[in-house]
């Protein structure tokens, strides 16, 4: 049984998403009898070596075939079994957009597609290898949930539940190894409910994913400028939990959203859709990576070039707070 | 009358029956049309399998070890529904809904284990990858079910169905057998003309069990069907059939891939068949 404390929480960091993502799936693999795990050669990039050693009757490698990776997954989950599907998340939700639209959305197989790598985990492999668009393309799809952790104790969490949850997920890996923490104990996991990490009374920073931990060290600066930042870690980016964000609408002057994905139809977009319905809806700021492809770099380069590391998040929304307050 | 013989006689005689309720399906659709060159070129094909070969009970759609049956080419309804019904899986009531608003018969399948209709289809290259996951269940549980899928030659121009082809293969998949229904045509004409391809080589090339039947002939194609499986292969039969077969006016002839009858266009078909 995986323990959640904060020995693991290094252990686990030092993995990244990836690797912790093996290690639950190792404990899924003991604890589940349809379960099964399949890739599209990428079972060592995906943490799933031991898996595969252990339960070889529950892995299957379809080679670099992903749109096949989303079809037999679905076969699979028509006689039964709990699929997850794995493959970096530029081809997983890209390249079998299609299957997953009409297997996951219109056919509502039991499939867990696991997105790897996501937002600029891929660094030096450059646009192809990453993962910008995928939350805009999983959400337009109906009736899929998209689980995006905050870090590696979170993908534990998520990934139990993404098992338990009766129904197709997209789950949305980010970071690189050494991933920040953000959580160090258990603590109650609920698809669709987001979990307030800090109170604040002037700015509501929702975050999603790699962008959790940033958030909060930005919400330690803006308080350092006498400015109360709440942090909202918002790992299910659909089904969106509205009523968190009614709360925020009543109790702060700006509502920002910060994701390691494009700034089009991401967290953002789902949160500026369900606000500008919201008479009452404070103005939000939505930060993420701008709509243009870019030069490529490594990981903490690219965050550090889109504005996506804390003092950057904290600088942005302290300008905006001036602006609003002024006005 | 040998038992096989009355098998095939009555095989020919449910074929002849569901080209005839085909084109009252069609018909009874109005302006909204209906794949008719499809749904005509399959239907010795359906017969022989909802007639002789499918071990399904219609009393029971979601028997553990039915054989199921994939509807890869969409746009074949008027084949598969008129197969479906002749099956006592749908009813003649049903069936008389045939693309009506809101109905659950529209022009390429749904999704509905209660009418025996496995999968949702209509985009092309998907059924293939369905029927190996499908598959693959069935020999990792150890269940006797046999996965047919039928797809389109035209269809077989989608990449996806060979990622599945070479899967299938790999994983010794002897429980699966596609069927082509090669009527040499596809939407924009013929094949040859669009994307011409040796699928009896290719298919042979990704290590598959290929035979090539008359696809209008009841006899043959239950004889290649009945025959049974090679040990860990799967097998795909190119069924040569002709698009819109039966009307004259329909035949070969791509007006027709998806088209609305008349009644005088409908009257002259139903005299053909009906002679």
């Amino acid at each position: 049984m995986i323990q959640i404390n904060s020995l693991n929480a290094r252990l686990w960091s030092k993995l990244g998403q990836r690797g912790t993502f093996g290690i639950t799936m190792l404990e899924l693999g003991r604890d589940i009898e349809n379960l099964m795990v399949i890739s599209a050669d990428l079972c060592s990039t995906s943490g799933l070596d031991r898996l595969r050693l252990q339960f070889p009757e529950k892995f299957l490698n379809v080679g670099i075939a992903e749109q096949n990776l989303v079809g037999i997954s679905a076969g699979l989950a028509k006689e039964g079994y709990i699929v997850f599907a794995t493959s970096f998340a530029n081809f997983a939700a890209m390249r079998s957009y299609e299957q997953v639209r009409l297997n996951m959305g219109y056919m509502g197989f039991n499939i867990k597609l696991v997105g790897l790598g996501s937002g600029f985990a891929m660094g030096m492999f450059g646009n192809t290898h990453y993962g910008i668009e995928d939350v805009a393309l999983m959400r337009a799809i109906p009736g899929l949930c998209i689980l995006s952790p905050a870090d590696c104790t979170e993908v534990v969490k998520a990934t139990f539940a993404a098992a338990t949850y009766n129904g197709p997920v997209y789950l949305r890996l980010t970071g690189v190894a050494n991933n920040p923490i953000v959580n160090k104990e258990d603590y109650p996991f609920e698809i669709g409910k987001a979990i307030p990490l800090k109170s604040g009374s002037d700015v509501a920073i929702i975050a999603t994913g790699s962008m959790v931990y940033h958030a909060l060290e930005a919400a330690k600066q803006l308080e350092s400028r006498g400015i109360s930042a709440a942090v909202i870690n918002m790992h299910t980016i659909k089904p969106l939990d509205t009523e968190t964000i009614n709360t925020l609408c009543r109790e702060v002057k700006l509502i920002v959203t910060v994701e390691e994905h494009t700034v089009v139809g991401g967290l953002g977009g789902a949160v500026a859709e369900y606000l500008c319905s919201n008479l009452l809806a404070p103005r939000q700021l939505i930060i993420g990576i701008p709509d243009a492809f870019q030069k490529a770099g490594d990981y903490q380069y690219l965050l550090e070039q889109n504005g996506l590391t804390g003092p950057q998040i904290a600088e942005r929304v302290s300008s905006i707070l001036n602006g609003l307050v002024k006005s | 009358m040998t038992q096989q013989d009355q098998t095939l006689r009555n095989m020919e005689m449910m074929a002849a029956r569901m080209r005839r309720t085909a084109l009252d399906l069609a018909y009874s659709a109005g302006p909204n049309g209906a794949h008719l060159g499809s749904g005509l070129s399959i239907i010795e094909i359906m017969a022989v399998l909802y007639g002789g070969i499918l071990n399904i009970d219609p009393h029971n759609p979601r028997w553990e070890d039915r054989d199921r049956f994939i509807l890869s080419k969409g746009h074949g309804t008027l084949g598969y529904y008129t197969a479906l019904a002749e099956a006592g899986l749908i009813s003649s009531d049903e069936l008389s809904t045939f693309e009506k608003n809101g109905g659950f018969l529209p022009g390429q399948p749904v999704m509905n284990m209660d009418k025996g209709i496995e999968f949702s289809s209509g985009s092309l290259g998907h059924g293939l990858s369905l029927g190996v996951g499908v598959a693959l269940a069935g020999k990792k549980r150890g269940r006797d079910y046999k996965v047919y899928i039928l797809m389109g030659d035209g269809e077989c121009n989608e990449g996806s169905v060979w990622e599945a082809a070479m899967a299938a293969k790999h994983y010794k998949l002897s429980n699966l057998i596609a069927i082509i229904d090669a009527n040499d045509m596809q939407s924009d004409g013929a094949r040859c003309d669009i994307m011409a391809a040796d699928y009896e080589t290719i298919w042979k090339g990704f290590g598959w069990d290929v035979a090539t039947v008359d696809g209008h002939n009841v006899n043959r194609i239950y004889e290649t069907l009945h025959a049974g499986t090679r040990i860990d292969t799967p097998s795909v039969i190119i069924a040569r059939t002709i698009k819109g077969k039966g009307v004259s006016f329909m035949e070969n002839n791509n007006e027709w891939h998806h088209n609305r009858l008349t009644l005088t266009q409908y009257d002259a078909a139903v005299k053909e068949l009906n002679p």
